[in-house]
Formats: C-alpha cells, sequence, structure tokens
C-alpha cells in the first residue's frame, strides 16, 4: 500500500473481488499466526492492509459538525449541499486566489490513493481515497518570505450543520500543517472515495488526508487555506492543548493522557480479534521521518 | 404476588446481559464490537450501583421495608456487571497481556480507580450470603458500606475517561451524590434521637 496506486477508478465489484482475494489470503496468515501466542504481539496477524468495507468507512466517522455520535455523519450529513463550492487561497502569498470546485476538478487529476487511517481514538481503517497532492494545488501561489505554516479552515454553516449550534470546538473547525508538511506528496487532497464521489459524511466536497498524522488533523469540508507565519491554533488544541498539539504525529510511544498509543483496533473485524501495535508515522516512516530530524516527539507531540 | 417480586426483579435485571449477549452473537454491534461491550456494560454496572444505594432511600420515602429485600440481589447485579465489564477489557481487548494492562493501571488514573472499585466490589460479594451476615454480625453492615466507596469510584472512573464531564458522567455523579447525602441525614437523626 502506502503509494501505490491502482487504476484511476476502479469499480466497485473489482474492489470486492479483491477483496475476497484478500480476505482468503488474509485468512491463511491469521491460521498461522494463531500458533505463536501471545496474538497481540503478532502485529500483522490478521492484514492490516486489507481495505476497510464501504460501509463501515461512510458510516463510521467523526466529524462534529454532524453531531458527537459515531453514526451521526451518515444521518445528518445527506441534505448537506456542496454546490456551489469555492475554495479560497490567502494568507501570506502574492496573489490570493479563488477556485471553485469545477475548477479544481478540471485542473487536477484525482487518482486512486490507498492509505491507512489511525484515528486518535485508537481505531484504524484502510481507505481507498481519490485525490491528489496538497503541493499540486499550492504550486498555484507563491507564499512570501513570511509563510511558514498553512491553516485549513472548514465550512461554518450552522443551518446545515447542526453540531456546530453547540459549543464543543470553537467552529469553524480549524487545523494546520507546517509548509514542508503541507507540501510532501504524501499530503492528499481528497475529491472521493473507493472511485466516487466524496461522500458528504467523509468530507464532501473536498478534505485533506495527511496519512501518517491522527485522522483529526485531516480536515474536512475546506473553504480556505492560509499562508501564517505564526503556528496555527487548531480546534483540537484550543479544546484540550494537554491531550492535542500541533504535530499529532502517529506515535506508539507517546500515549494520549487518558489512554495508551500503543495498539490499535481495526475497524471491520470481529470481536475475536486482536489490537494491533500501531506503527510509527502509521507506518510511513519511511517517508515523513525527515521531516522532524532533531525534533523531540515527545515534546512535540 | 408479594413472591413474584424477587424472581421478576432478578429477570429484568438479566435483560442487559441478555441482550447484549445476543447482539455479540448475531454480530449487530457495529464496526468496533469490543468498545461497544465495554460502554455497555460500564454503564449497566454504574446504574445497577444507582439501583442499589436507592433502595434504602425508597424504604425510607415510601414507608414500605420491601425495598430492602432487593437490595443484595442488585448488589450481586452490581459485581456481575461490573466482573463482564472488566473482563471484557482485560481479556477481549487487552488478551490477557499484563504489560500493557499494568501500564494502564499505574499511568491511566480512571484505569486505577476503576480496578480498585472491583476489588473493593469482591469481598462484598463474598460476604453477601445469609451466613456470613450471621457470622460477621455487626462488622457485616460496616464492611458493606464499602459500596459508597465502590459507587464513588465508578463515577469518578466515567468522568476521567470521559473527554468531558457533559452530560452523562455529571449526571451518574450527581445521581450517586444525591443517593449518598441521603445517608448522611439519616445517620444524622439517628444521633439525635440515640
Amino acid at each position: 500500500m502506502k503509494t501505490i496506486k491502482y487504476s484511476k477508478i476502479t469499480p466497485e465489484s473489482v474492489y470486492k473481488n479483491r477483496r475476497s482475494f484478500l480476505k482468503r489470503l488474509g485468512f491463511g496468515a491469521s491460521t498461522l499466526a494463531f500458533s505463536s501466542i501471545p496474538l497481540i504481539n503478532n502485529g500483522f496477524a490478521k492484514d492490516r492492509n486489507e481495505l476497510t468495507s464501504y460501509k463501515d468507512i461512510t458510516t463510521y466517522n467523526n466529524y462534529y459538525e454532524f453531531g458527537t455520535s459515531k453514526g451521526d455523519p451518515y444521518k445528518n450529513s445527506q441534505t448537506f449541499k456542496t454546490t456551489p463550492w469555492e475554495i479560497s487561497i490567502e494568507g501570506e502569498i502574492d496573489k490570493p486566489i479563488k477556485l471553485s470546485m469545477e475548477e479544481i476538478s478540471e485542473t487536477f487529476l484525482s487518482e486512486e490513493r490507498i492509505y491507512r487511517l489511525r484515528c486518535v481514538e485508537g481505531w484504524s481503517m484502510v481507505i481507498p481515497w481519490l485525490g491528489f497532492s496538497l503541493s499540486d494545488l499550492l504550486s498555484k501561489v507563491k507564499p512570501t518570505s513570511k509563510a511558514k505554516f498553512v491553516e485549513f479552515e472548514s465550512v461554518y454553516d450552522p443551518e446545515q450543520m447542526k453540531g456546530q449550534k453547540y459549543p464543543v470546538l470553537n467552529w469553524p473547525y480549524k487545523e494546520g500543517l507546517r509548509i514542508d508538511e503541507a507540501m510532501h506528496p504524501l499530503t492528499t487532497v481528497v475529491t472521493g472515495l473507493y472511485g466516487k464521489k466524496l461522500p458528504n459524511q467523509n468530507g464532501a466536497p473536498l478534505r485533506i488526508f495527511i496519512p501518517w498524522k491522527y485522522g483529526f488533523k485531516s480536515a474536512k469540508a475546506i473553504v480556505k487555506i492560509k499562508f501564517v507565519e505564526k503556528m496555527p491554533m487548531s480546534s483540537w488544541m484550543w479544546a484540550s492543548p494537554r491531550e492535542y498539539g500541533f504535530y499529532s504525529n502517529v506515535n506508539p510511544n507517546v500515549n494520549h493522557p487518558r489512554w495508551s498509543q500503543a495498539t490499535e483496533r481495526i475497524i471491520g473485524e470481529g470481536i475475536w480479534a486482536p489490537r494491533v501495535k500501531t506503527l510509527m508515522f502509521n507506518g510511513y516512516g519511511e517517508e515523513v521521518a525527515n521531516l522532524y530530524t532533531g525534533m523531540d516527539l515527545k515534546k512535540n507531540f | 404476588m408479594k413472591k413474584y417480586f424477587k424472581p421478576s426483579i432478578f429477570f429484568l435485571s438479566t435483560i442487559p446481559f441478555i441482550f447484549i449477549f445476543y447482539k455479540t452473537g448475531f454480530n449487530k454491534l457495529g464496526p468496533e464490537p469490543v468498545k461497544e461491550i465495554t460502554h455497555f456494560t460500564g454503564e449497566w454496572t454504574l446504574i445497577f450501583i444507582c439501583l442499589t444505594l436507592s433502595m434504602s432511600p425508597l424504604k425510607k420515602i415510601t414507608n414500605m421495608s420491601i425495598w430492602i429485600n432487593f437490595r443484595r440481589m442488585l448488589g450481586l447485579f452490581v459485581f456481575f456487571y461490573a466482573t463482564l465489564h472488566l473482563l471484557t477489557y482485560v481479556g477481549l481487548d487487552y488478551r490477557f497481556n499484563w504489560q500493557p494492562i499494568m501500564d494502564d493501571v499505574v499511568k491511566k488514573r480512571y484505569v486505577f480507580i476503576g480496578f480498585a472499585a472491583w476489588l473493593l466490589l469482591v469481598p462484598l460479594a463474598i460476604t453477601s450470603s445469609k451466613k456470613m451476615m450471621k457470622l460477621l454480625k455487626n462488622n457485616w453492615k460496616k464492611l458493606h458500606r464499602l459500596i459508597y466507596a465502590v459507587a464513588i469510584f465508578g463515577s469518578l472512573h466515567y468522568i476521567w475517561l470521559s473527554k468531558t464531564i457533559f452530560f452523562k458522567p455529571l449526571i451518574y455523579f450527581i445521581i450517586i451524590v444525591v443517593l449518598l447525602l441521603f445517608r448522611i441525614k439519616i445517620k444524622k437523626k439517628e444521633v439525635k434521637y440515640g
């Protein structure tokens, strides 16, 4: 997985075939693993690269704009309007621009990108996204010498997003990356999944996805991308600075104050499936570890 | 009529267990089944703690002593659901892998206090029989006041593990505090008249 790309659009039946094939493979692997106890040490006992089902990806979401329960986003986002949609790129750049969703889909070719998603809560999925590198989009503008960080702002529309009527987070949802993180080829602008248009509950019409960071870093329904000089304050840092840091890289050695991050549960596995070990940078260390050389990742959690 | 009360309450108390057993068996627990079982058994433990603590205030309020007949059984259901909760965490979630569990018990205060609450329940469950009641005499009552500590620990366990205290953890906390305040009042009166 990681950067492996299949055809641009794969029909769902092919996905399913691939799934059943992988399942058969996985079954063999797990039978083998059964003989080596303890199971938990067998990080790859179950096939952790098997795609999560479309149903689980689209009905088990954290998207507080539509409610705080996992099923809420699916239930409450179906009538959410994503057209017309415009994204503004502004801040410390030479010339701010506004792009419509149509312009974006015409200019940038979305490809299939299969990435692992690790939620800070301790569960994970494998999702076949459609998207392109954020660096392609950001190369449309010229940052000034002051620009050090990029801030993402999600849509604010309490009429349509009933979760925003409650002060659970400081709406609109904000996230941020250092510029080198934002320009990394793995940082993806997502426009779809499973070869289809991005469902509302997954952040339609456009979201970002950063595979080596906890899921909440990947802001949904983005309307504004702003280049800034100072490290932006994300919504979750604002809500609980002790628990959620700016970097939020997946790191099995740095625990959340309320739970361990050493292991995770794979979504869609049965009740008897063991936890698997969480990988440093969610398994993308080869690609991204050099972004953080010399940094104390315990301090900069 | 009265003789049906206890069996009915026993049956009603098993319904949450039957419910989660059915859901587990038929794979109806959603994408994170283990978490679902953990939360479900944990919440029902708290509910049974509240029910157990309600019996003597109910006796006072209604002037009917029948409530006390259910108290021990409800208390044993606290132990039952708390044990299911613990087993789900230790067995199903962590596969009896002691290293991470011990890490949790020491480092995470909500795990520590939750485990402490369960430990305190053990002597209560062991000494719940009539025989033990007679054997321990006056000490039995003193020993079983441990349920007050269990209730507070259980409520703190829920508050500390939650993202925010709003609203369910707070509601359980308030209910438990109110139920415990009843005890203080009762005690004061005893002192006055005694």
